[in-house]
């Protein structure tokens, strides 16, 4: 096992699949110099042609990316969520849409990397967290990793996968420190992570926590908190939002009786809102009190430091929701 | 001329399938046995016929909204075209895309947009594969006057100039995008004026005229082919019909007058090819009106095959949504 950081995680999954099929190669802005880090050394290995620099212009090369991906590539976006919106129209009218509407004759193996880069003083215009938009659209496949080793394996993951996938990437994450196995101790010889299974990342039985992106890690620290009162937290990451894996919450559940979700989203139609309307459908009988969402307030981002610490989901606002699902 | 016989010959026959197909459309839709938009491409068969008559099965093509003339363009078949206006399982897309959705991957279709210029980025990214492969196959995609006016159009020259790609882009300036004139919302005076900004060629061309298409367009594919980037070739034609069927509150004395649709129709783009293949002694009279009778043959044989083809069954529903399948929510 070696300690690797999140943002060599994802630097290893795409150098590692470029490597792998040549039909894979990278596009976005300032990608050579690797502005964000997560594309470090690919030019000199890859060369121009597979390692490209866009122009700033997300509805072209969102779109130039599907159309490659249609005629046999295997094309990786990156980009912010933030700029997204700039793209929309390729990611919905075409990314999502074409394989259906075209009766199943296009195929999209396209792949967009999607940085959340949120509570860091960066305002309205580059903090989004805009996952459940896309998930209320049929057709992409939706990926939020909270460690480095699954950001690596589901990226391999994607890329191999032959639908639309976005993957959000949680920024307060880039720093993050974590045990990623080396591919000769693994069984199957690499890492790759298959869609739609969640992670159980604490077990307990008082009171479940379903965690989104980096808001899993948050889940963590309140579970081992919890555990030196007495009170035993599961802990759920769900990896991929679509597909969704409520199995293992619904299980999880039944033993506990009790849930909470922590989302960095926006609260209103967020992943917990879906998550809470599944277990509120399914797993009715089990609760034993009301579900709890703990999600970003529904507000804009603000600049200063004063006010954006109150937006997000944190440990001391989902050790209150536990808590007040044990009061019941 | 340095074009083949048989060449012309089937460009000729393209031309009378589009048209003979539209006002067969034109007819059924009438008498209500599909529903739903479908937009007609009469008047302009000379563009796409001409276009794709430079381009091989191995090249791509997008499409738009009034886009039953591509697909038979680039050999598509009519049958299917049909059965999927009428939403039938034997469509070219299982009738989940219909009129504005036709596509034919078999032969480098990668579909149509009812977004408009939506299609564009898409046909630059085949153009940026065959550029990242080294292969040899070009990427041409069809938009309208009013598309160009898009971020989407100006993004994907730019992109595909700026990484030299085998692109053609193909304006086919009808004129109106739905009541508006393009001379009131382009800002050049041509839409071939705007290749400049992005550093490739800009030709206009009579879009009237399928051979002058076709020699625009097989230069378009030589360079791109030689590497030498991308084309913009306006084709400056004319649509007949209004813009969607059963768009009953356009009146078109409103915006366009009778004078101008007849001086058009003067100009029809099978009138047009005919003409030269006669007057050059390359087609007889009686050869031409033999091919506009095979295609209304074939087009009638395409409406039973759609009549008789069956709807989708409930099940169907949920098929084809991914590749590498989910379970439902």
């Amino acid at each position: 096992m070696a300690q690797t950081v999140f943002v060599e995680a994802i630097n290893q999954a795409i150098a590692e699949e470029m490597r792998r099929d040549e039909n894979v190669f990278i596009m976005g802005e300032d990608i050579r110099r690797a502005v964000y880090g997560a594309t470090a050394d690919l030019l000199d290995e890859f060369g121009g042609k597979r390692v490209l620099d866009t122009p700033l212009s997300e509805n072209g090369f969102f779109g130039a990316a599907i159309g490659a991906s249609l005629v046999g590539m295997r094309p990786i976006v990156e980009t912010l969520t933030s700029f997204m919106w700039v793209g929309m129209d390729q990611l919905i009218s075409q990314a999502a849409k074409m394989r259906y509407m075209f009766g199943g004759q296009a195929t999209l193996p396209v792949v967009y990397r999607a940085t959340m880069f949120y509570g860091g003083g960066s305002a309205a215009h580059h903090s989004d967290r805009s996952y459940p938009m896309f998930m209320n659209m049929p057709g992409i496949k939706i990926v939020v990793p909270s460690n480095p080793a699954d950001m690596k394996g589901l990226l391999k993951a994607a890329v191999r996968d032959d639908d639309p996938t976005i993957i959000f990437e949680d920024g307060t994450l880039f720093g993050m420190r974590g045990e990623v196995p080396d591919d000769a101790d693994l069984p199957q010889g690499e890492l790759v992570v298959p869609f739609g299974e969640s992670k159980v990342v604490r077990e307990g039985t008082d009171c479940t926590i379903v965690g989104i992106g980096g808001a899993v890690n948050h889940a963590a620290a309140v579970s081992d908190q919890l555990a030196q009162e007495g009170i035993s937290v599961e802990v759920i990451d769900p990896r991929t939002l679509v597909p969704f894996d409520k199995q293992t919450v619904l299980e999880s559940v039944e033993k506990t009786g009790r849930l909470v979700i922590a989302d960095p989203a926006h609260k209103v139609c967020s992943a917990a809102s879906e998550i809470a309307s599944i277990v509120a459908e399914e797993g009715f009988w089990s609760l034993q009190a009301p579900i709890q969402k703990i999600a970003s307030e529904q507000v804009h981002i603000p600049y200063t430091p004063s006010l954006e610490k109150h937006v997000y989901p944190d440990v001391p606002k989902i050790t209150a929701a536990v808590k007040r699902t044990l009061e019941s | 001329m340095d074009i083949d016989r048989d060449l012309l010959l089937l460009m000729l026959r393209r031309m009378w399938m589009i048209r003979n197909f539209e006002l067969k459309v034109m007819e059924v839709h009438a008498a209500g046995e599909f529903t739903g938009p479908a937009h007609p491409y009469i008047g302009e068969e000379a563009v796409a016929v001409g276009a794709c008559a430079a381009l091989e099965d191995t090249d791509y093509i997008a499409g738009t909204h009034r886009s039953h003339g591509h697909p038979i363009a680039k050999g598509g078949r009519v049958d299917k075209a049909m059965a999927e206006l009428y939403g039938r399982v034997d469509g070219y897309c299982k009738g989940k895309g219909g009129s504005m959705h036709l596509a034919d991957y078999s032969i480098g279709i990668l579909g149509e947009s009812g977004i408009l210029g939506s299609s564009v980025p898409v046909a630059v990214g085949a153009a940026l594969a065959a550029h990242i492969k080294g292969e040899e196959f070009v990427s041409l995609a069809f938009f309208g006057d009013g598309a160009s006016n898009q971020g989407a159009l100006h993004e994907s020259m730019n992109l595909a100039s700026v990484w030299n790609l085998p692109m053609i882009f193909l304006c086919e300036n009808n004129q109106y995008a739905v009541t508006t004139s393009y001379a009131d919302t382009v800002a050049v005076e041509h839409v071939s004026d705007r290749a400049s900004a992005y550093n490739m060629p800009g030709l206009l061309i009579d879009g009237q005229d399928a051979i002058a298409m076709y020699e625009a367009t097989r230069e378009a594919v030589r360079r791109a082919r030689a590497g030498e980037g991308p084309t913009l070739i306006e084709g400056l034609t004319y649509r007949y019909e209004e813009h969607s069927l059963g768009l009953g509150r356009v009146r078109r004395g409103e915006y366009r007058t009778e004078e101008e649709i007849e001086s058009w129709r003067q100009r029809d783009p099978l009138v047009i090819l005919e003409g030269t293949l006669i007057s050059q002694g390359i087609a007889t009279r009686e050869e031409c009106d033999a091919i506009n009778g095979e295609t209304v043959e074939e087009v009638e044989k395409a409406t039973d095959f759609a009549r008789n083809s069956p709807f989708p069954e409930a099940e169907d529903l949920f098929e084809d949504m991914w590749a590498n399948p989910i379970p439902l929510p």
